[in-house]
C-alpha cells in the first residue's frame, strides 16, 4: 500500500468525514451538533483544498471558499443565533436509543460500501475511495433526521446530508459544474431561512418545537 | 379579404388579440364600462375576422407553422387544414354573436368580476381555437387542459352557492378522466416517434392496438362531448354557468370533442373498422334518446337545454358512426354523404342551441327565474326575444326551411342507403336505428314545444313577471346574427356544402357534389331519388302568409281587435289553470319510465295547503357512479393508512426506498 501523501490526506479527511457524521447521529445536545455540523463543514473545505491542489482544477479552489464561508461560518452562526432565540439550547431526546441508532448506522455503512464499490472500480480520480465513505455519510444524516423528533436537529441532519452530496461529487467527478454549486448554495440559503420562519411559527402554534404536535394535522 | 397564405398567422393574430383582451380585464376587473363596451365588442370583432380567415382557409391549402413556445426539443405544432378551418369557421361565427351578447350581459355583482370573468371567457375561446390549430399531441393536449379549466372557472362564477361548486367539481372530475383517456391514445399512437400528428399519421398500428386507440379516443372525447355513461356533468355544469357561457360551452365545446374524435378517427388512425362503426352507432343513438326523453321531463330551462345538447350529440354521433361503417365497406359517396350530414349538423346545432341559450339567459335577468314553472308570458313583454327564440325553437325542432331540417334530412337520408351494406345483419338491423332517430327528432319536436310554449306562450304565471322587460341593445344585436344564422344555413344549403365538401374530401377523399344541379335544389345523391328546395319552400311560405295577411285587410274587418280568449263559459281563470312543464311532459315521464328513478309526492283531497312534488334522477347515477365513488372511497381509505401525521415516518418512507433502489440498482 504506497499511495501518494495527497491521498493519505484525503482518504485521512474522509474517515474523520464519516467519524463526525457518527458523532452527529449520537450527539443529544443541539449546541454540540451545531459544532459537529460546523467540523464537518471545515473538513469538507480541508479536503476540497487538496484535490483542488492535487488535481490542478482551479474552479474546485472556489467550491472551497463557498463551503467554508457557507457552511463553517454562515449557516452556524444563524443556528446559534436560532437556539438562542428560541432557547432550546438543552433539547436532548431521540426517537430510538442511542445504542440501536449506532448498529443501524454501521449496517448502512457496510451496505453503502457495498454499493459504491462497482462505481469506485469504475472512476479514474485520485478521490475514488472515498465515494463509499460519502454515500454513507449522506445515509447517516438521513438517519439523523429520521431518528429526532425535534425541529432543529433534523434541519441540521438536512444539511449534514447536503454536505455528505458535496463530498460525493467531489470524489466521484473533481465536483459539479460551478453554476450548480452555485445552485445548490444558494438553496440551503434559502432553505434556511424559510426553515427558521417555520421553527418562529412551529413555536408560537404549540409552543413547543416538537414535531410530534405536527401530528393533530392529519386528517380525521 | 387576406392572402390565403397568411390566414393562419391572421388566426394567431386574433388568438393573441383575446389573450390581450383578457389581460385587459384583469388590470381594471371592476370596471364594468370598459369590459361591456371595449373588451367584448372588439373581442367580437376578432371572432369575425377569425371566421373570415377560417372561410377563406377551407378552400386554400393547408398551411403549417412551429410556434417557438413550449419546452426545450418540443415545440407547439400548428397546422391549418380544411378540418380544423371548418371548426374554427363554426367557433368564430358562433362566438361573434355570444360575444355581443355577453357584452350586454355580465353585469356587477354577478358573482366574478366582469374584468376576470372577459379572462376567463376570452382565454377559453383561444384555447379552443388552438386546440382546432394543433398538430402535435403536446400542444393539442396543453390547450385541452386550458379549454377545461378556463371553463371550470367560468362555470363557478357564482361560486358562493354550494351546488355551483359541485356541479364544478363533477365537471372538472369528468374533464380530466377524459383527458386521460386522449393521452393514452396519443401515447398509442405515436408509436416509436415522436409527437407530432405528422408522425402519427405515418405509423401503422396492428388492428389490436388501433383499436384500443380508438376506444381510448372514443371514450377521452367522449367525455368531453356528453356521451351516454359520461354525459352527467352535462346537466349540472351548463345551468350552473352564466347564459353566454352555457352558449358558448355547448355549442363549441362540444363540437371540439367532435372534431377530436373526426382528427383521431380520419386522419391519424390509417384504418377503419365497421364495428367501430356500429359502437358509435350505437351510443349516439341511446345518447339522443336519453338526452331527448330526459330533457321532456325537465322543470328548469337551462337544463332542458343541456338535455337537449345531449340529444343533439347523440344526431352526430350516430352520423359519425354511419361515416365510418361506410367508409370501411369503401362506399365513399355514401360516407361523404354522412360526414356532411354530421358536420352540417354541428354547425347548426352551435347556431340554434347558442341562440336558445343567450334567451334563456335574457329571460333569467328580466324575471330572475330559471323554473319554468314561474314563467309564462314572455312574449308580450320581452317580444324581440321571444321572436328571435322561436326562430331558434323552430330551428331546433327541424322544421323547414330552417337549418335544423336540413341536417337531419340528410343524415335520415343517409340512413336509407344502409339496405347497400355488404353485411347481412348491418342491412337489416340499421334502418331500426332510423326508426329510432326519427323518434329522436320528433320528440325533440315536443320538447321544444313545451319550452316555448311555458316560456313565453300563455299568461304570466307570476305576479311580477309583468315587469319583464326587453332584452338590450347589444344582447338583441347579438340574438339577431344568430337567428340570421339559422335562417341563413337552413336557406342556402347548396353553399354551405360547397364549404363542407373541401371538409370530406380531405377526410374521405370523395365529396358529395351537389352543387351539380344548381344552388337552389339539394340533391344529396341523384335527383330521381330526393331533393329539396328550401329557397322555394321559404317563398312558398311567404307567399302564403302574405296572401293570407292580404285577404285578411282585405275582405274582413281590417283592422286589429283586442279582446279576451275564449274562456269556455268560465270567465273566473287564472295563470294557475294553465297547462304547467310537469303536466305537458307526465305522458313522456307515463311511457319512458323505466329510464327514471322518480319520487313523487301526492297531496291528499283534505290538505288545506296541497303540495305536489316530483323529482326525476338518472338511473346511471345510481348504477354506474355511486357504486364508482364508492370504490374510489375504499382504496383511498387503505391509501389514508400511509400518512400517520410523523415526520419520521414520512422520512422512513423516503429513506427506504432510497435504499431499496440502491440495492436495486446494484
Amino acid at each position: 500500500m504506497n499511495l501518494p501523501l495527497t491521498s493519505q490526506i484525503i482518504n485521512l479527511l474522509a474517515a474523520i468525514m464519516l467519524l463526525l457524521s457518527f458523532a452527529m447521529l449520537t450527539q443529544r445536545r443541539i449546541l454540540s451538533l451545531i459544532n459537529l455540523f460546523a467540523l464537518q463543514g471545515l473538513t469538507l473545505t480541508l479536503s476540497t483544498l487538496v484535490v483542488a491542489w492535487s488535481t490542478g482544477q482551479d474552479h474546485l479552489y472556489y467550491s472551497a471558499a463557498l463551503t467554508f464561508a457557507l457552511k463553517v461560518l454562515i449557516l452556524p452562526w444563524v443556528l446559534h443565533r436560532l437556539i438562542r432565540k428560541l432557547s432550546v439550547k438543552w433539547d436532548v431526546e431521540t426517537l430510538i436509543n442511542i445504542p440501536t441508532t449506532m448498529l443501524v448506522g454501521i449496517v448502512l455503512v457496510i451496505l453503502a460500501f457495498n454499493v459504491a464499490l462497482p462505481i469506485s472500480q469504475l472512476a479514474g480520480t485520485i478521490t475514488k475511495s472515498t465515494l463509499g465513505i460519502a454515500l454513507a455519510c449522506v445515509l447517516l444524516a438521513f438517519l439523523t433526521m429520521i431518528t429526532r423528533s425535534k425541529a432543529v436537529p433534523q434541519v441540521i441532519g438536512f444539511l449534514a446530508m447536503e454536505n455528505g452530496l458535496f463530498f460525493a461529487a467531489t470524489s466521484a467527478t473533481y465536483g459539479m459544474p460551478m453554476v450548480v454549486e452555485f445552485g445548490i448554495a444558494l438553496d440551503v440559503m434559502v432553505g434556511m431561512v424559510i426553515l427558521g420562519v417555520f421553527f418562529f411559527q412551529i413555536r408560537e402554534r404549540f409552543d413547543s418545537l416538537d414535531i410530534r404536535h405536527l401530528e393533530k394535522l392529519k386528517e380525521e | 379579404m387576406p392572402e390565403s397564405g397568411s390566414a393562419l398567422q391572421l388566426i394567431l393574430g386574433v388568438i393573441l388579440l383575446w389573450l390581450a383582451l383578457g389581460l385587459a380585464g384583469v388590470f381594471f376587473p371592476r370596471n364594468l364600462h370598459l369590459v361591456s363596451r371595449v373588451l367584448f365588442p372588439v373581442g367580437a370583432l376578432g371572432a369575425l375576422v377569425l371566421a373570415t380567415a377560417a372561410l377563406d382557409a377551407l378552400g386554400g391549402d393547408t398551411q403549417s407553422l412551429v410556434l417557438p413556445l413550449g419546452l426545450p426539443d418540443l415545440p407547439f405544432h400548428l397546422r391549418l387544414d380544411p378540418l380544423s378551418a371548418f371548426f374554427l369557421l363554426l367557433l368564430g361565427a358562433v362566438t361573434a354573436g355570444i360575444s355581443v351578447f355577453a357584452a350586454g350581459y355580465f353585469r356587477k355583482g354577478e358573482g366574478t368580476p366582469p374584468g376576470l370573468q372577459c379572462l376567463y371567457y376570452h382565454v377559453f375561446i383561444a384555447s379552443m381555437a388552438l386546440v382546432l390549430l394543433a398538430d402535435d399531441a403536446y400542444g393539442f393536449m396543453v390547450f385541452w387542459e386550458t379549454m377545461a379549466l378556463s371553463s371550470y372557472f367560468l362555470v363557478t362564477s357564482d361560486h358562493a352557492k354550494a351546488e355551483i361548486r359541485r356541479a364544478g367539481f363533477l365537471y372538472l372530475l369528468i374533464a380530466h378522466v377524459g383527458a386521460i383517456g386522449i393521452l393514452l391514445c396519443f401515447g398509442l399512437l405515436h408509436g416509436t416517434g415522436d409527437y407530432t400528428f405528422d408522425n402519427m399519421r405515418e405509423v401503422q398500428l396492428a388492428p389490436f392496438w388501433a383499436t384500443i386507440a380508438f376506444a381510448l379516443a372514443l371514450f377521452g372525447f367522449g367525455a368531453k362531448a356528453g356521451m351516454l355513461p359520461l354525459h352527467v356533468w352535462l346537466p349540472e355544469a351548463h345551468p350552473a354557468a352564466p347564459s353566454p357561457v352555457s352558449a358558448l360551452m355547448s355549442a363549441v365545446m362540444l363540437k371540439t370533442a367532435i372534431y377530436g374524435l373526426l382528427r383521431v378517427l380520419f386522419d391519424l388512425l390509417h384504418v377503419q373498422v365497421w364495428w367501430w362503426g356500429v359502437v358509435i352507432l350505437v351510443l349516439g343513438l341511446a345518447t339522443a334518446l336519453y338526452g331527448v326523453i330526459f330533457s321532456a321531463v325537465q322543470s328548469d330551462m337551462k337544463r332542458l337545454l343541456a338535455y337537449s345538447s345531449i340529444e343533439n350529440i347523440g344526431f352526430i354521433l350516430v352520423g359519425v358512426g354511419l361515416t365510418v361503417i361506410f367508409q370501411s365497406y369503401g362506399m365513399r359517396a355514401l360516407a361523404a354523404l354522412a360526414l356532411t350530414a354530421t358536420l352540417y349538423h354541428c354547425i347548426n346545432h352551435a347556431y340554434f342551441k347558442s341562440l336558445l341559450f343567450l334567451a334563456t339567459g335574457s329571460v333569467l335577468h328580466a324575471t330572475h327565474e330559471r323554473a319554468l314553472g314561474k314563467l309564462g308570458g314572455l312574449i308580450h313583454r320581452m317580444p324581440w326575444v321571444a321572436w328571435l327564440a322561436l326562430v331558434g325553437t323552430l330551428a331546433i325542432a327541424g322544421l323547414p326551411p330552417l337549418n335544423g331540417f336540413v341536417s337531419e334530412w340528410l343524415l335520415l337520408q343517409a340512413f336509407l342507403f344502409t339496405p347497400n351494406l355488404p353485411h347481412p345483419y348491418l342491412n337489416m338491423l340499421i334502418p331500426v336505428a332510423a326508426a329510432a332517430v326519427a323518434l329522436a327528432a320528433a320528440l325533440a319536436g315536443y320538447v321544444m314545444v313545451k319550452f316555448y310554449g311555458v316560456v313565453f306562450l300563455g299568461q304570466p304565471r307570476e305576479e311580477r313577471l309583468k315587469e319583464a322587460r326587453d332584452a338590450g341593445l347589444l344582447e338583441r344585436a347579438g340574438l339577431v346574427w344568430l337567428a340570421a344564422g339559422c335562417i341563413a344555413l337552413g336557406v342556402a344549403p347548396v353553399s354551405v356544402i360547397g364549404f363542407i365538401d373541401s371538409v370530406t374530401s380531405q377526410l374521405l377523399g370523395k365529396t358529395l357534389g351537389a352543387s351539380a344541379t344548381g344552388w337552389m335544389f339539394l340533391t344529396p345523391i341523384s335527383p330521381a331519388r330526393a331533393s329539396y328546395a328550401p329557397f322555394l319552400f321559404l317563398l312558398v311560405i311567404l307567399a302564403v302568409w302574405l296572401a293570407t295577411w292580404l285577404a285578411v285587410r282585405r275582405f274582413y274587418h281590417g283592422r286589429v281587435r283586442r279582446a279576451p280568449p275564449w274562456d269556455c263559459g268560465f270567465p273566473a281563470q287564472t295563470a294557475r289553470m294553465q297547462d304547467t312543464a310537469e303536466g305537458f311532459g307526465q305522458p313522456i315521464r307515463q311511457v319512458f319510465e323505466p329510464f327514471f328513478r322518480m319520487q313523487r309526492e301526492l297531496p291528499t283531497p283534505f290538505d288545506a295547503t296541497p303540495r305536489y312534488r316530483v323529482s326525476v334522477e338518472d338511473n346511471l347515477w345510481y348504477w354506474l357512479y355511486l357504486p364508482l365513488a364508492r370504490v374510489t372511497e375504499a382504496l383511498t381509505r387503505v391509501v389514508t393508512l400511509l400518512q400517520r401525521g410523523r415526520i419520521s415516518v414520512y422520512l422512513m418512507y423516503s429513506f427506504v426506498t432510497l435504499l431499496i433502489l440502491l440495492l436495486f440498482v446494484r
